[in-house]
């Protein structure tokens, strides 16, 4: 390989050719609204849970998108289901039920 | 003569109708828990005893509440219920007034018309007798005929959907209407050839049917009573009719205080089974006149928990709003049931919350919290905390700077363990402030505050906060000449039962008008609710809009509202009418020159340690 004097680093390359998108199959499914996520981030912006830790309801998705199964599913746990981010989106994105989503699909849907 | 095998459809019937509910009385009363079964001995012989009947006679036989709501539909059940009473009472008199021996089968008194065809021994009642009972039958009839016009027409009896029924209600619903018809029949040939009725009987017998061949029709008809009879009793106790004996129990047991528990109990097998799936429901819940959703609402949703258990869909479907249980006249606790129900399907962990660690605020005598919502609308925050500035309060702000959520939402959504965590969390921190008085300005905080978190000081909604602030000569108020149209959110009028604060606040500063009877207790939902999660952002809307129309008229000039998200859901619906909360609505008008504090925001110190 050429050395540019800087390259990627090996685990931030995400193949989405390999990406296990089954649960994001299984969301899109249930709630197409998922689909409608833009990355603006305004629900975090927002978020209750954002105020006392890392969480946040775009990289969760991100992570759905990217085949992060077991990353987004144990993030979906911190969420307090208050609402914030479903009246902040700009894209109607159902979040509460995404949420909602996620963590059954904990329990119906083996990772 | 007193007996004929045409009674044998009806004695099976009615045996096994009575065995069956004096086994499942009998079941449930010794499956209620030992604490229930205490309190129902203690309170047995006291006048609670003699309440119970007297509502189980009102909503039983004359059917009070549905009157209250339609008359026409009041009507309906009353004729049907009452009407049959009498008849069985007024049969029972009759039979036992007639000198004979003493056996007195259980389908004598029924079928007493086809034993006895000279009713003169019963000297100078048979008059009033055969009046009574012609009358009383026309009475049932009349009730028969507006349920039958109701499957077709029902809006003239005041309701837009009746119940889609299952099979064994079809079956059960068909033998009802034909026993009364068929007891005419039968009673119709009998006066016809005996002479044994009254006005309307005889009439039919001798004017209408006499060209019939009524001796041939005779047999038949009566044992088609019996039958039908018979049918409808076998069928009852898996049919929505179950409901007749079901509420005189549900009625008894809930004065002696037996209800809905944290889970599914036998109280709620009682109240299954005690809903008559009469529809009303179906009606009141604006997920059906506003989304046409009719499949979700409390008389299916019971259904499917009495049957077998409610689908994902069936649990979900629904905002909470407890505007169905207001309207029940059952008085069945649908949405204790509901929350059970989710209840049973837990999705959050309890360890999920374990990064909260706390906060520390400023001590002071008025621990306000805004809330989750409440941080949405900062005009909210802001208005309510300069009237406390004007009125001199000695508060401080617990989220300022982010807050954790109360725990409703979750609660809502029957995750109770989780929000377990967060009630914990919150608790501490109320309890550090070392405050006299909770306040907020969301309903949704109150409500929970107040019912889950079993706090040692009051819990108050800012609406009645400020009334006292007011009544106090603390705040000053300009009275205008706005017309305001005030919304009730579920969670503080259903939820809470504050429904005269917020108006009589408001009326200080103009004039409060309601244009509709959705209010107070009957009041509309935003649509916002949190209580669901499946149902679009448009439908939400598409709620919200419908609303705004409904409390408003031409006059109305704003719109209040004591909740921070129904606010939102309002502005999100719609732009003509201006949609305030009373906090702001009273900055607008707020006496400056009487105010001890011109109003300016506190700053007050928080700190946040995660
Ligand atoms: S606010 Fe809506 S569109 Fe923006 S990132 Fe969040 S979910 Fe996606
Ligand atoms: S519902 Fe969950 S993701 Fe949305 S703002 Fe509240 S805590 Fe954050
Ligand atoms: S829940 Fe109440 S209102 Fe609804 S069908 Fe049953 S009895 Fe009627
Ligand atoms: S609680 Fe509200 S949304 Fe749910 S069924 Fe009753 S009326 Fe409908
Ligand atoms: S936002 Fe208001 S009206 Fe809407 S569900 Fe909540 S309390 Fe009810």
């Amino acid at each position: 390989m050429v050395d540019f004097g800087f390259a990627p680093i090996e685990i931030n390359i995400h193949d989405l050719d390999k990406a296990d998108l089954r649960l994001s199959a299984w969301i899109s499914e249930r709630d197409e609204t998922f689909k409608l996520c833009i990355a603006c981030g305004s629900c975090t912006a927002t978020c209750t849970a954002g105020k006392f830790t890392k969480f946040s309801f775009r990289e969760m998705c991100h992570s759905i998108r990217r085949g992060e199964i077991s990353e987004a599913i144990a993030e979906s746990e911190k969420c307090m289901l208050c609402g914030k981010c479903t009246l902040a989106c700009p894209r109607n994105v159902n979040t509460r039920n995404i949420v909602k989503l996620v963590r059954k699909a904990n329990q119906n849907f083996k990772v | 003569m007193k007996y004929h095998p045409f009674v044998i459809p009806f004695s099976i019937g009615l045996a096994f109708v009575i065995l069956y509910i004096v086994g499942m009385w009998t079941f449930w009363i010794i499956r209620l828990s030992r604490r229930e079964q205490k309190i129902v001995w203690k309170r047995l012989f006291s006048f609670r005893t003699i309440e119970a009947m007297w509502e189980s006679m009102m909503e039983g036989l004359f059917h009070r509440k549905i009157f209250k709501k339609h008359a026409l539909l009041g009507y309906m059940h009353m004729s049907l219920a009452f009407g049959w009473f009498m008849l069985i009472v007024l049969g029972n008199f009759e039979s036992r007034l007639y000198p004979h021996g003493n056996i007195n089968p259980p389908f004598y008194p029924i079928f007493f018309e086809f034993f006895r065809h000279d009713l003169s021994p019963l000297r100078e009642y048979e008059e009033i007798f055969t009046f009574l009972m012609d009358f009383f039958l026309l009475l049932v009839i009349s009730g028969i005929c507006l349920a039958f016009f109701k499957r077709i027409k029902s809006r003239i009896l005041g309701m837009r959907r009746t119940t889609k029924h299952i099979l064994i209600d079809r079956i059960a619903l068909t033998s009802l209407w034909f026993i009364f018809p068929l007891r005419i029949l039968a009673e119709s040939v009998t006066a016809g050839l005996y002479n044994t009725g009254h006005f309307f009987t005889n009439f039919l017998g001798q004017n209408v049917i006499y060209n019939l061949p009524l001796d041939q029709l005779y047999y038949p008809a009566w044992w088609a009573y019996s039958i039908a009879l018979g049918m409808f009793f076998v069928t009852l106790p898996f049919s929505r009719y179950m409901h007749i004996p079901a509420e005189i129990l549900l009625i008894f047991l809930r004065k002696y205080g037996v209800k809905e528990k944290e889970a599914h109990s036998t109280f709620t097998k009682i109240e299954q089974s005690a809903c008559s799936r009469c529809g009303i429901c179906i009606d009141s819940c604006q997920l059906s006149t506003d989304l046409n959703i009719n499949d979700t609402q409390p008389a299916y949703f019971i259904r499917d928990l009495r049957y077998s258990q409610p689908n994902e869909r069936m649990r979900e479907t629904c905002m909470m709003c407890m505007r169905c249980v207001e309207a029940c006249p059952v008085g069945i606790e649908i949405a204790a049931m509901r929350r059970n129900e989710r209840r049973e399907h837990q999705i959050f962990s309890s360890t999920g919350y374990e990064y909260l660690n706390g906060h520390t605020y400023p001590k002071a005598k008025v621990a306000f919290f805004a809330g989750c919502m409440g941080h949405l609308t900062p005009s909210v925050i802001k208005s309510t905390l300069k009237l406390f500035d004007a009125a001199g309060v000695d508060y401080t702000f617990i989220d300022k700077d982010g807050s954790i959520c109360c725990g409703r939402p979750l609660q809502l959504g029957g995750q109770e363990k989780a929000a377990k965590q967060l009630i914990d969390k919150n608790n501490t921190l109320i309890h550090n402030t070392g405050a006299e008085v909770l306040v907020t300005t969301c309903p949704i905080c109150a409500r929970e505050f107040k019912q889950n978190y079993h706090l040692n000081i009051p819990v108050l909604h800012h609406s009645q906060f400020l009334l006292q602030l007011a009544n106090d000569n603390k705040l000053k108020i300009n009275k205008s000449e706005l017309n305001i149209a005030y919304h009730d959110p579920c969670e503080l009028s259903r939820g809470l039962g504050i429904t005269k604060e917020p108006r009589e606040l408001l009326e200080k500063v103009g004039n409060v008008v309601d244009p509709t009877k959705q209010a107070k207790n009957n009041s509309l939902c935003c649509g916002g609710s949190l209580g669901i999660t499946n149902i679009s952002a448009d439908q939400k809307k598409a709620i919200a809009a419908s609303t705004i129309n409904q409390i408003t008229n031409s006059e109305t000039n704003v719109v209040a509202t004591a909740c921070p998200l129904c606010k939102k859901t309002f502005n999100s619906a719609q732009d003509e009418m201006p949609i305030k909360d009373i906090s702001e609505i009273l900055v607008q008008n707020l006496n400056h020159t009487d105010s001890k504090n011109p109003a300016q925001v506190k700053e007050s110190k928080v700190t946040v340690s995660v």
